[in-house]
């Protein structure tokens, strides 16, 4: 359908029409975004091994660390959810709450981050001891980096659902706001499975 | 506070060097004086650089593809000089000033020639061949013409402020890395890339959903035009693709500027992942380059032969698997590099079916040519000279294909012919044919035809005379990227080339002469019915140049000719009863500042100004939060304005009848 022909004539701004091809963009975004992530697993696991004369993965991953991240990091997709329930439900305060919430958990996720990384690197596993090293700071990084940007739209969100109200564009930026979200749990799970899991066992 | 800039940066110390960086520096200010001069700095503000029509866009793209031409062209030029010159002596460049010529040379033409020609291309003839307003994101197409702008601008700079990489324009490491390459040149390569890349992956996710989403509501998927189709096509490529070229990118520059050990040689660095990374990018990069370019041959052939397209679906299954395959043989960049024999096997063979859809393309154009009444226009002059020649370029690959052989050929100058052969032919031809094609859609007047003539002959001849010697060059042993040799029976042939390069020169002259030639007699020349071949796809349905909405109202799609079937019903130019609304974005500067602020961290990162890059990556944040803030992002155009608008056209059309082949009379 032609994006700029609103179905009633007249009105000003985007149509839930055009809303509606954004979040096909914003999929294929999402894709884009697999993309950068799935090459940096495929590197990591090409050098996983490349150690060096730097630590190997079992010495330095703290599975009871990484799962203390991975709660924080599901809890706060939960809480995202029950934002998104109490938008489409016409709840402001609600959605406020919740959105606020999930800020708690993921600004918890990245201390914890930010406390593993500061350790390793104190601890003689700096990105510069080895490929296996840069490899998982990298793609370990990246989805670090995601969450903080994603915490910033939160921000920028809570304050436009406070100012602006839940009209339909709010709404459908804050229906994409999800979709990043959950997509970087996703990730997350790559990211325990495949990185600490296995570091952990080897 | 400002990193490793230096005074020491400044080309002072080499004569041709510091002329280069002059050329720069005074082009740019010429520009600059006479905007200044005439008192358009409004105009251009307003009307262009802030503009999301994506006609406008279209224009700018290929404003900044054909400056590029010229540097990229200048790079060739010195390039064969040399070399006719450096039998046993060092020539006239210097080995590290003639390493930095074939890496912009490279780096240029593929990322800032055609990248911005193809996109421009797209941006000004999809929407209207689908019957669109505009595309799905007219804001995010803005910034990514403003990040390939940005992208070409550090590239230009690194004539002026430092030097540019001398390692290729494919960078491999370890040589690309700090070790080897201390300087600013690598950096340079990468945030060009880094920059410009981002950019093209927006331009694919945006022209996929346009397509998908933007249609006229009646056109069926089968019924896109071949240009659309192949446009779908690789979009998706660009979506898919440039991202590993991202992920490629920033893991070379994390080894240079914090001391990673991704491609490094010690410290268990894997630089046969960054050959892996680079070419499942660079493999769809190629066909990204050529699909468009098959669509626009397509569109010329059956305008031109005044026939529908032979073989419409298959041209679109072709198409389609083109665009699968080219994710599966990036192996055949480097058969040498030690794969098992089974592993270069298998790409080898994959590589030779993608000759496959190739061929059955080749065909349908030969056959939509049988029988028809074909009219010579420069961009059928074009057409032709690219089947002819494309199948030579076809036919060196499939021979590249075979790992043994290529264990032979990898690195010579016959690698450089063929490439060349493919992308010249395969890609630029087509650009120039889609430009000669849809210049008159784009500006409202036609293209001097003598002068386009002229412009192909010596294009094509001067294409032969450069790259047929190579070809032999390698057989004789030649590798590429020499900047001198001591094998005088060499050097014939590489004058031979030269001359060629002398011809393309001509050849570029011509395109110059036809532009001031057709500006100037822009009046005599007006295409006023818009429609000046006989056209039968939906951008000839619109106005030369089209009002700002394209459409008064959505086109009524019944055919895969729709416009030629349109006009055989006689409904083309059907006057609309009432007319509504329409809503178009408006104009925003955030494009333009996103694009700076690119070009400022990426100069910032390369000169270790860290300060100016936590600044500059503020600045991204607060344009971002700031557009994602506004609502009110569309402007009306009234329908009594839209109806005086078309009823003008309509009293035009009325005054000049269009009668089919009218150009030709």
């Amino acid at each position: 359908m032609n994006t700029y022909t609103p179905k009633t004539a007249g009105s000003p701004g985007p149509t839930e029409e055009t809303l509606g091809i954004r979040d096909l963009g914003f999929w294929i975004y999402l894709m884009t975004d697999a993309i950068i992530f799935s090459l940096l697993f495929a590197t990591y696991v090409v050098m996983f091994q490349n150690t060096a004369t730097g630590p190997v993965p079992s010495d330095i991953f703290d599975l009871e660390h990484v799962f203390a991240e991975t709660m924080f990091l599901l809890l706060s997709s939960v809480t995202f959810g029950f934002a998104s329930l109490a938008a489409i439900r016409e709840r402001k305060g609600h959605a406020v709450f919740w959105m606020i919430v999930t800020i708690f958990f993921g600004a918890g996720f990245i201390f914890l981050e930010v406390s593993e990384f500061v350790g390793m690197i104190q601890s003689g596993a700096a990105p510069q001891t080895s490929g296996f090293l840069s490899a998982f700071f990298t793609l370990v990084g990246t989805h670090g980096a995601h969450v903080s940007l994603g915490m910033v739209g939160i921000t920028v969100m809570i304050f436009q659902i406070l100012i602006k109200g839940l009209t339909s564009p709010v709404k459908s930026r804050l229906h994409r706001l999800g979709m990043f979200w959950h997509f970087l749990d996703i990730v997350w799970i790559g990211i325990f499975s495949i990185v600490y899991m296995p570091g952990w066992l080897i | 506070m400002l990193g490793r800039l230096g005074f020491d940066a400044l080309p002072f110390y080499s004569a041709i060097a510091f002329g280069g960086a002059s050329i720069t520096v005074l082009g740019g200010l010429a520009v600059l004086l006479l905007v200044t001069y005439f008192g358009k700095w409004q105009y251009f503000w307003e009307e262009w650089l802030t503009s999301l029509d994506h006609k406008r866009i279209g224009i700018m793209y290929i404003a900044l593809a054909l400056v590029m031409l010229l540097r990229g062209f200048v790079d060739a030029l010195m390039m064969r000089s040399q070399q006719v010159f450096a039998l046993n002596n060092d020539g006239y460049l210097a080995p590290e000033h003639f390493d930095q010529v074939f890496s912009s040379h490279g780096t240029i033409m593929i990322f800032f020639m055609a990248m911005p020609f193809l996109t421009g291309l797209i941006n000004i003839i999809v929407p209207q061949q689908i019957g669109a307003r505009d595309v799905a994101f007219p804001f995010m197409n803005s910034i990514s013409l403003w990040l390939t702008t940005a992208g070409a601008a550090l590239v230009m700079v690194s004539l002026v402020i430092g030097k540019f990489s001398t390692a290729g324009w494919t960078g491999y490491p370890p040589y690309s890395g700090a070790e080897y390459s201390p300087g600013v040149g690598v950096d340079y390569w990468i945030w060009a890339l880094l920059v410009s890349g981002v950019g093209s992956t927006m331009t694919g996710i945006n022209f996929v959903v346009t397509i998908l989403k933007c249609r006229a509501p009646k056109m069926r998927l089968m019924q896109m035009p071949l240009f659309t189709w192949t446009t779908l096509c690789t979009s998706i490529l660009m979506a898919f693709a440039f991202p590993a070229l991202t992920v490629v990118a920033a893991m070379l520059g994390l080894d240079r500027v914090l001391g990673f050990h991704f491609f490094t040689n010690d410290a268990g660095g894997n630089m046969m992942n960054y050959a892996n990374l680079l070419w499942i990018w660079g493999h769809p990069e190629v066909y990204i380059l050529i699909l468009p370019a098959f669509g626009i041959y397509s569109e010329v052939t059956a305008t031109f032969s005044q026939k529908r397209l032979f073989g419409y679906t298959s041209l679109v299954y072709a198409t389609a698997a083109i665009t699968i395959l080219s994710f599966s043989v990036w192996l055949h960049h480097f058969f040498t590099m030690g794969s098992s024999p089974n592993v270069n096997a298998v790409f080898g063979i994959a590589t030779m079916i993608i000759a496959v859809p190739t061929g059955v393309k080749i065909f349908d154009w030969v056959f939509t040519m049988y029988k028809g009444r074909i009219i010579f226009h420069p961009a059928m002059l074009y057409t032709i000279g690219f089947l002819v020649t494309f199948v030579l370029g076809g036919v060196s690959g499939v021979l590249l294909a075979l790992p043994p052989a290529d264990y032979l050929m990898h690195n010579s100058t016959f690698l450089v012919a063929h490439f060349h052969n493919v992308l010249i032919p395969g890609a630029l031809f087509g650009y120039f044919a889609g430009f000669q094609y849809w210049f008159p859609k784009a500006t409202g007047f036609t293209l001097d035809r003598a002068w386009g003539v002229r412009s192909f002959w010596f294009w094509i001849i001067g294409f032969y005379l450069a790259f047929m010697p190579l070809y032999a060059l390698g057989f004789m042993g030649m590798s590429r990227r020499m900047e001198r040799y001591d094998v005088a029976e060499w050097q014939p042939y590489l004058v031979v080339a030269a001359v060629g390069a002398l011809f393309v020169l001509v050849g570029i002259f011509c395109q110059g002469m036809q532009l001031y030639v057709s500006i100037r007699d822009r009046n005599k020349n007006l295409d006023i019915t818009g429609d000046p071949y006989n056209g039968r796809t939906l951008e000839w349905q619109t106005s030369s140049p089209p009002a700002e909405y394209n459409f008064a109202k959505v086109p009524d799609v019944q055919e895969i000719d729709v416009f030629w079937d349109m006009k055989q019903r006689g409904v083309a130019y059907a006057p609309a009863s009432d007319y509504e609304d329409i809503h178009l974005p408006r104009n925003t500067g955030i494009g333009v500042f996103l694009g700076g602020l690119g070009f400022v961290i990426g100069f910032a990162v390369i000169w270790y100004i860290w300060w100016l890059v936590a600044l500059g990556l503020l600045g991204v944040v607060a344009c971002l939060i700031t557009r994602s803030s506004q609502d009110d992002t569309f402007e009306i155009i009234p329908a009594a304005e839209v109806e005086a608008i078309e009823k003008m056209r309509l009293k035009a059309l009325e005054e000049h009848k269009p009668t089919p082949g009218d150009f030709w009379s």
